[in-house]
């Protein structure tokens, strides 16, 4: 793993109709294993950088490489495979199918994914959840009964399941306590470590910083801005 | 998994998806059940007479012989002479004739004028005879047969006497005369369940005390009836079958040019395809507005998936963010659809078969016609395969604005 995990050169990105929000990011670079936080106020252009990271949408100059893969060079159904395959994700909340067990929930971003499916051993995800402090017998539970924690544990299991080597996270803590935020973080270490992988995480809030090897704020490397209507 | 998903997200919103189901369900089972009701109708039609190669009676529309002298249906405009019979019953192609004389009644039950004959030719349902389980057939002059129905409408039994009207809906009785009951036919699900069957000769002894359709006030005692000559002087129709099916046509050409009276011959089959002509009209607007009724149930399905679009949001952009493609999600919304209206379809399955062993009796009884209760025909199979495509299609709307809303939302939809 050689490649670094994601290289942003002369982004520059506008969403079409949407007040004309656009954002350029001249250079940002993570190592392969480097966690970093990434602090910004909302409205700062935080998801435009995670839909571009994520392949959700392309730049309209420059590259965006995860893993050595410059997303632009894929296809539409080509990068929605490649998140799949490279990218784990965890959102600020309501991460699962409420309606789903959560082992399903856990085993979903392989179905889109033969290599990181492959990767996965069967008794992966009861192993995540043990090792995240979730019980045993949760595999089978509706993922709609959990609570908010476990909702956000079971999301960093999904994330984790058949290690990716990046794993984005949008604010994953900012609907847990301060007692939980911090065990959720630990296990969220611990499991990144074991796996190898990148993390990317956004968040408002610079308390969680010392944990990261590196943290960064969205206005040093990202310069957005409205366009005149 | 897929499957498996879609499933559990579809019972997860019971209500809802199950109000969908249940209007798919009646649609469908409305449609089949029209189907059933007209399939039935027609096989009972045509099942009705069988093994007679020409029906003949006086000169009028195919379809009225038809009804009056099978179906029981409608009046005879006229009579045929019995010289006219008695000609046609010498013609060398004719195998046998066997004569029928309507015009009385038993309360609400026709009755019919043959010879025991009848007994012999008439053939239903693919070559069935009459069968005689009670009693036995027409012997003395005024013995009756009476059909299945007869018997359990007005609780008749073998032996019991039983007085015949002069007309139809005739408050005057033939109570000087009164018959006894010889046989009961066995169910056939026929008009002959439905009637009165003595011999000719007793409608014309009966009739012998009448003159121009009115009493004349004498009353012939029946020692001196039994004694007279009771031929008839002119049935209403005949039933006749051919030595070779090659010769229906040359014989109908041949009684359909009878000089000395207007007469009409006709093929059964074809007048019934005459009759399915008529009713066709009617037979298609019922198979249309119950196919109107499928496609609002799945208008109805169309804008339940339609208004759930938006609390979906978040969870179409938890199925990007795992890697699914906009195609995936458009896919997972029209599977959604086909099962809600898979299940439909076998719940209306299900209610139409319930209907059909509650209603089977009833519409027996009632207009005659035996609804089979038997599995799905292939054109039914094919039915619900249709529907099921038909709600795929109709949720390609929604679906399709689902695949662009997941276009544009991505996985960042803040709720």
């Amino acid at each position: 793993m050689t490649d670094p995990a994601l290289v942003l050169t002369d982004v520059t990105y506008s969403w079409p109709g949407r007040g004309g929000f656009s954002l350029s990011c001249p250079d940002f670079r993570m190592a392969a294993g480097e966690s970093v936080l990434l602090l910004g106020a909302s409205g700062s252009g935080k998801s435009t950088l995670l839909s571009l990271v994520c392949g959700i949408v392309t730049a309209i100059s420059g590259s965006v490489s995860v893993d050595g893969t410059d997303l632009s060079t894929l296809r539409a159904g080509a990068r929605d495979r490649f998140r799949a395959e490279r990218i784990g994700v965890i959102f600020q909340q309501f991460n699962l199918l409420p309606y789903a067990r959560v082992v399903d929930n856990i085993l979903l971003p392989l179905r889109f994914a033969p290599m990181r499916r492959s990767r996965a051993a069967p008794g992966d995800a009861a192993r995540l959840c043990i090792a995240l402090g979730l019980p045993g017998d949760i595999l089978t539970t509706q993922a709609g009964r959990l609570s908010v924690g476990q909702q956000q544990r079971v999301a960093v299991a999904r994330a984790l399941i058949g290690a990716p080597p990046l794993i984005v996270a949008d604010e994953p803590t900012s609907a847990l306590d301060a007692a939980t935020q911090d065990t959720f973080l630990s296990l969220l270490f611990d499991q990144t470590a074991r796996t190898g992988s990148s993390l990317l995480m956004v968040s408002h809030d610079e308390r969680l910083g010392a944990r990261f090897d590196r943290v960064v704020r969205i206005e040093d490397i990202v310069t957005s801005w409205k366009a005149a209507a | 998994m897929i499957l498996r998903l879609a499933t559990q997200s579809l019972l997860a919103r019971a209500l809802t998806v199950g109000m969908t189901v249940l209007a798919i369900a009646l649609s469908v089972a409305l449609f089949l059940g029209v189907e059933k009701v007209r399939t039935g109708a027609r096989a009972s039609f045509a099942d009705t007479i069988s093994g007679t190669d020409l029906i003949v009676g006086a000169r009028s529309g195919s379809v009225q012989l038809l009804l009056y002298s099978v179906f029981r249906i409608g009046n005879a405009t006229n009579n045929v002479s019995w010289e006219s019979y008695q000609d046609i019953a010498a013609r060398p192609e004719v195998d046998w004739i066997v004569p029928i004389s309507l015009g009385d009644s038993h309360r609400q039950f026709r009755v019919m004028g043959t010879t025991p004959a009848f007994f012999e030719h008439y053939k239903y349902r693919g070559g069935r005879s009459l069968e005689i389980p009670e009693g036995h057939g027409l012997q003395d002059l005024y013995d009756a047969v009476i059909g299945a129905d007869v018997a359990a409408a007005l609780g008749y039994a073998v032996g019991d006497p039983i007085v015949v009207s002069h007309g139809l809906a005739s408050f005057t009785d033939h109570d000087d005369q009164p018959f006894r009951i010889a046989g009961i036919i066995g169910k056939t699900g026929t008009p002959v369940d439905r009637t009165v069957i003595v011999s000719l000769e007793a409608i014309e002894a009966i009739h012998v005390d009448w003159q121009g359709g009115g009493q004349t006030g004498q009353s012939t005692p029946v020692e001196v009836i039994r004694s007279m000559d009771l031929t008839p002087s002119a049935i209403t129709a005949a039933l006749v079958g051919t030595e070779s099916r090659l010769q229906i046509f040359g014989l109908q050409r041949w009684i359909n040019e009878y000089p000395e009276e207007p007469l009409l011959a006709i093929l059964p089959g074809v007048a019934l395809q005459e009759l399915w002509q008529i009713v066709g009209v009617a037979e298609t607007a019922l198979i249309g507005v119950s196919a109107m009724v499928v496609i609002t149930a799945l208008i109805g399905m169309m804008a339940m998936i339609f208004s759930s679009l938006n609390e979906r949001r978040r969870e179409m952009a938890i199925w990007r963010a795992m890697g699914a493609r906009p195609a995936t999600i458009l896919g997972l919304l029209v599977l959604e659809a086909m099962l809600m209206a898979a299940a439909g379809a076998v719940l209306g399955l299900t209610l139409l078969y319930l209907g059909l062993a509650v209603a089977q009796p009833l519409v027996d009884a009632a207009a005659g016609i035996w609804l089979p209760i038997e599995p799905p025909t292939l054109r039914e199979v094919w039915g619900l395969g249709i529907v099921i495509a038909a709600a795929g299609l109709a949720s390609l709307v929604p679906a399709l604005r689902a695949y662009r809303l997941s276009l544009a939302d991505g996985m960042m939809v803040r709720t």
